[in-house]
């Protein structure tokens, strides 16, 4: 019954949105805003007939009815009640439907919020978000069906279907085999929504600057109206893709927190374009340059974050032979290429009318550096998607797979990520139009110097890993030219104000959030930048069995391995946990408890690292292995992670900064209205 | 490589006078020790497990694996020898990059030509952009003070944005 609502909610949907993309289309050709009007209708019921979807999915999730394929493969008696809800992401079905579901909340929010503004922008805002939304649905009703229900026929093997084959009866099965244990962490329960709401909200900017182009007004007013929304989508992504590395870090077991893996890569691969994006937008503002490029890079980032969302749950690209198989992987790529092509298309037809209003004029300009920036950013996207493309390619050509992985992506982007540090230590400091080499020079010198300092106690204090000294040399360059322009501006204003410059410096940055939340950023990820660095070229690991009381050292550390207990537990698990004492320097500083959680449902074993954590460094322990007789001997895997907390640090400074540059303003347009508003109320 | 190497020498140290030295000079020798298997592990990946390096892949065909290694240096076997053996046995695959070889090259190439291709269409929008000089635009600015200068730009920079 409830599955047989969600379905149909799901399928009148699909035919609603079809219909609203035939009514935006013929209402803005034919200047009938009756049409447009049904059109905008039919967007705004999309989201309740979702929400009707989700719960029924809910629903059948909370309610343990595993007849329904996907409440079975997802969910079992044993787990928690946030488990089973958050099960609606669990699996590819239900995530779908969690897309589609996001898509048209933000769709409809847009339409609600911009609709008396920007009347000849919305209706081809929404056919752009319609047709995302139909081919979803599209994927989901034939194919990715949440609502599949397994069913036992009088002879044969037991089939899924929706409807009910002749003479076949529900199958109803006493227990579901459960989530994936990997899931069931608190990190992987927020991360999949912050990515999609990230993918998702990266729809809206592609589809104004579609707008755009339909509508012929290609001045940069889809890029101010859309200022915020990718602001929005890129904090979304950036949280999403960071807690999916605390998640790896803390659940996978292998010390680290990035792995170069296609999933991984496939949100990492919007989040280049959107971010150089980010920067050359406002070259378009500040100088009505690169109007084409901003084109291209919005395209791009939404045909990859549709790449992306099909990337990360259907797994069909890990080979050929699964590519062919599975019937969402074909369409995918035909959609992916569609929407290509026909945005290429109206960007080619609109081509002259989006003429740079002037021109470059200094190598050492601000504009000039944003194109470096972009040319790295496109360089290290060349890099991940050949990467993840690669192994296809070899499949399909000479039959034979080969992997393509970290030492690949690190040799090819590292050189590129350091570039990047060097250039977002000088752009800020260049000015508009015209910079020279000296005017430059004379902006400089103060924080270069001062960076030099730093790499002299770096070397001082025993570093000699040239890679290294170069890392930890232009992060100093880059904290100190960032700290020098709050520093600068704030003394300016105080100058110039009066005011003092604590101050000075709140409303210095309240003039500009988007300039100085950029400036945050660029902190943040100058830690984070020190983690990595801390991690990739000084993470040192040892394993090796040690009876009770028997010890295993890694250069100053030590564990002690002092008891074992393996125990059941009620929600479904086999737990063996160990105790260790961690010594530093012959001192015992932490007890640590490693352990080994089997999941007996779904016949699969979790690690879950004991860590210490300090600011200087992470001592990460594994159990990795016990002998029967636990008192006899454990296996034990330690890594000794150097600075890798600076990582999480820069991380959240840097959702920080986002925040603060996606800050609404005062709008002025909502306050002129309000002006007018107040004074016709006046002579009333 | 290196950094493996490295890894492989360090623990080799710490481990003292165990297992590591005594392989090289007992004529009896003891299992390689598990930084040993692992230094060889890492940079191995097993066909099923996808993109798991085999030192931290926690499935019974990995550990296998693994035991396979030790076996194989205590046989007296080279790191080169060993990863050749999985090579032989499962193909291109089990190894971290693909060699250097055939329609592999591509994989080495494409990007750096990407890139470069990318590099030349700048510099070649550069010089079509870059006018002459403004000469006016430098004099004048050039007779403010840098610190005028600086606010008159940190000014035109906040109020347009």
């Amino acid at each position: 019954m409830i599955a047989n609502l969600g379905y149909g909610s799901l399928v009148i949907t699909f035919l609603l949105s079809l219909y609203g993309v035939f009514a935006a289309v013929y209402g803005a050709r034919r200047n009938a805003p009756a049409w447009v009007d049904s059109a905008r209708n039919a967007m705004l019921l999309t989201f309740p007939l979702l929400t009707l979807s989700a719960l029924s999915i809910i629903y059948l999730l909370v309610n343990g009815n595993y007849e329904v394929e996907y409440v079975a493969s997802v969910t079992s008696n044993s787990m928690p009640m946030y488990l089973k809800v958050t099960a609606l992401w669990g699996g590819q079905a239900g995530s779908l439907v969690f897309w589609t579901w996001l898509m048209a909340a933000f769709a409809s929010a847009v339409t609600l919020r911009k609709w008396d503004r920007d009347r000849e922008f919305l209706p081809w805002v929404i056919v752009v978000a319609l047709i995302t939304l139909a081919f979803f649905l599209l994927m989901i009703i034939f194919f990715e069906n949440p609502f599949e229900r397994i069913w036992r026929l009088p002879f044969g093997q037991p089939v899924k279907a929706m409807f009910p084959p002749a003479g076949a009866e529900l199958l109803i099965q006493p227990d579901g085999r459960g989530l994936n244990p990997l899931l069931r962490h608190p990190g992987m329960i927020i991360h999949p929504p912050m990515l999609y709401l990230g993918f998702v909200s990266f729809v809206i900017p592609y589809a104004f600057a579609i707008a755009a182009l339909v509508t012929g007004r290609t001045d940069d007013r889809w890029i101010r109206l859309t200022r915020r929304w990718t602001l929005v989508a890129w904090l979304f992504l950036s949280l999403g893709l960071v807690l999916g590395g605390r998640w790896a870090y803390d659940v996978l077991g292998w010390g680290g927190y990035w792995g170069w893996d296609p999933v991984e890569i496939a949100a990492f691969m919007p989040w280049l374009t959107g971010t150089a994006f980010l920067h050359s937008v406002m070259i378009q503002e500040k100088r009505g340059m690169l109007k084409h490029w901003n084109m291209v890079l919005v395209i791009l980032t939404y045909d990859l974050v549709i790449f992306g969302t099909f990337l990360t749950r259907s797994g069909v690209l890990s080979s050929v032979h699964a590519f062919a198989q599975s019937a969402i992987g074909p369409l995918f790529f035909v959609f992916i290429g569609l929407t290509l092509i026909a945005s290429v298309a109206l960007l080619l037809y609109r081509w002259s009318e989006l003429k740079a209003e002037a021109e470059m004029t200094s190598l050492f300009s601000r504009e000039a550096l944003f194109l470096l920036n972009n040319l790295l950013f496109l360089g290290i996207l060349v890099v991940c998607f050949w990467g993840v493309i690669f192994p296809l390619i070899s499949e399909l050509v000479t039959g034979q797979k080969v992997t393509v992985g970290p030492p690949f992506y690190e040799r090819a982007t590292g050189p590129q990520f350091a570039a990047l540090l060097l250039l977002m230590g000088v752009a800020p400091l260049a000015a508009w139009r015209h910079s020279t080499a000296k005017t430059l020079g004379r902006a400089i010198w103060r924080p270069a110097l001062f960076s030099l300092l730093v790499l002299a106690a770096v070397i001082v204090s025993g570093v000699t890993n040239w890679a290294a000294l170069l890392g930890f040399w232009l992060s100093a360059f880059v904290a100190s030219v960032t700290l020098y322009e709050f520093w600068r501006g704030a003394l300016a204003r105080h100058r110039t104000s009066g005011e003092s410059l604590p101050l000075a410096l709140w409303r210095l940055m309240g003039r500009n959030r988007r300039r100085y939340g950029g400036y945050i950023i660029h902190l943040g990820v100058v830690l984070m930048a020190i983690g990595v660095i801390g991690i990739e070229l000084f993470q040192t690991e040892t394993q090796g069995t040690i009876a009770q009381g028997e010890r295993l050292t890694l250069g100053r550390f030590a564990i002690q391995f002092d008891e074992l207990a393996n125990f059941d537990t009620p929600d479904g698990r086999n737990v063996a946990r160990a105790v260790v004492s961690v010594y530093k320097d012959g001192e015992k500083v932490r007890e640590l408890y490693p352990r080994r959680d089997y999941y007996y449902e779904s016949q699969q074993p979790m690690t879950i690292p004991g860590v210490r954590s300090t600011w200087e460094d992470d001592f990460y322990v594994l159990l990795v292995d016990w002998q029967p007789v636990s008192a006899s001997g454990a296996t034990f895997k330690v890594y000794h992670n150097p600075l890798v907390n600076w990582l999480w640090l820069g991380s959240i400074i840097f959702i920080l900064g986002t925040m603060v540059a996606a800050w609404p303003d005062k709008d002025p347009e909502t306050e002129a209205r309000m002006v007018r508003r107040t004074l016709v109320a006046a002579r009333a | 490589m290196k950094k493996f190497l490295l890894i492989g020498l360090l623990t080799c140290l710490l481990a003292g006078l165990s297992t590591g030295l005594a392989l090289a000079q007992d004529p009896q020798p003891g299992l390689p020790s598990d930084d040993q298997v692992n230094a060889i592990a890492k940079q191995l990946y097993c066909p099923v497990c996808e993109n798991i390096p085999l030192d931290v892949c926690g499935t019974q065909a990995c550990a296998q694996w693994r035991e396979l290694i030790r076996e194989k240096l205590s046989q007296g076997w080279s790191e080169a020898q060993i990863k050749q053996y999985f090579v032989d046995q499962y193909g291109d695959r089990v190894l971290a990059t693909p060699p250097a070889r055939g329609l592999n090259w591509l994989v080495y190439v494409v990007p750096p030509l990407a890139i470069l291709l990318g590099a030349f269409m700048l510099y070649r929008a550069f010089r079509a952009w870059k006018q002459p000089a403004l000469p006016l635009a430098e004099s004048n600015s050039s007779l403010q003070s840098p610190a005028d200068e600086y606010v008159r730009r940190l000014e035109e920079e906040l109020r347009n944005r």
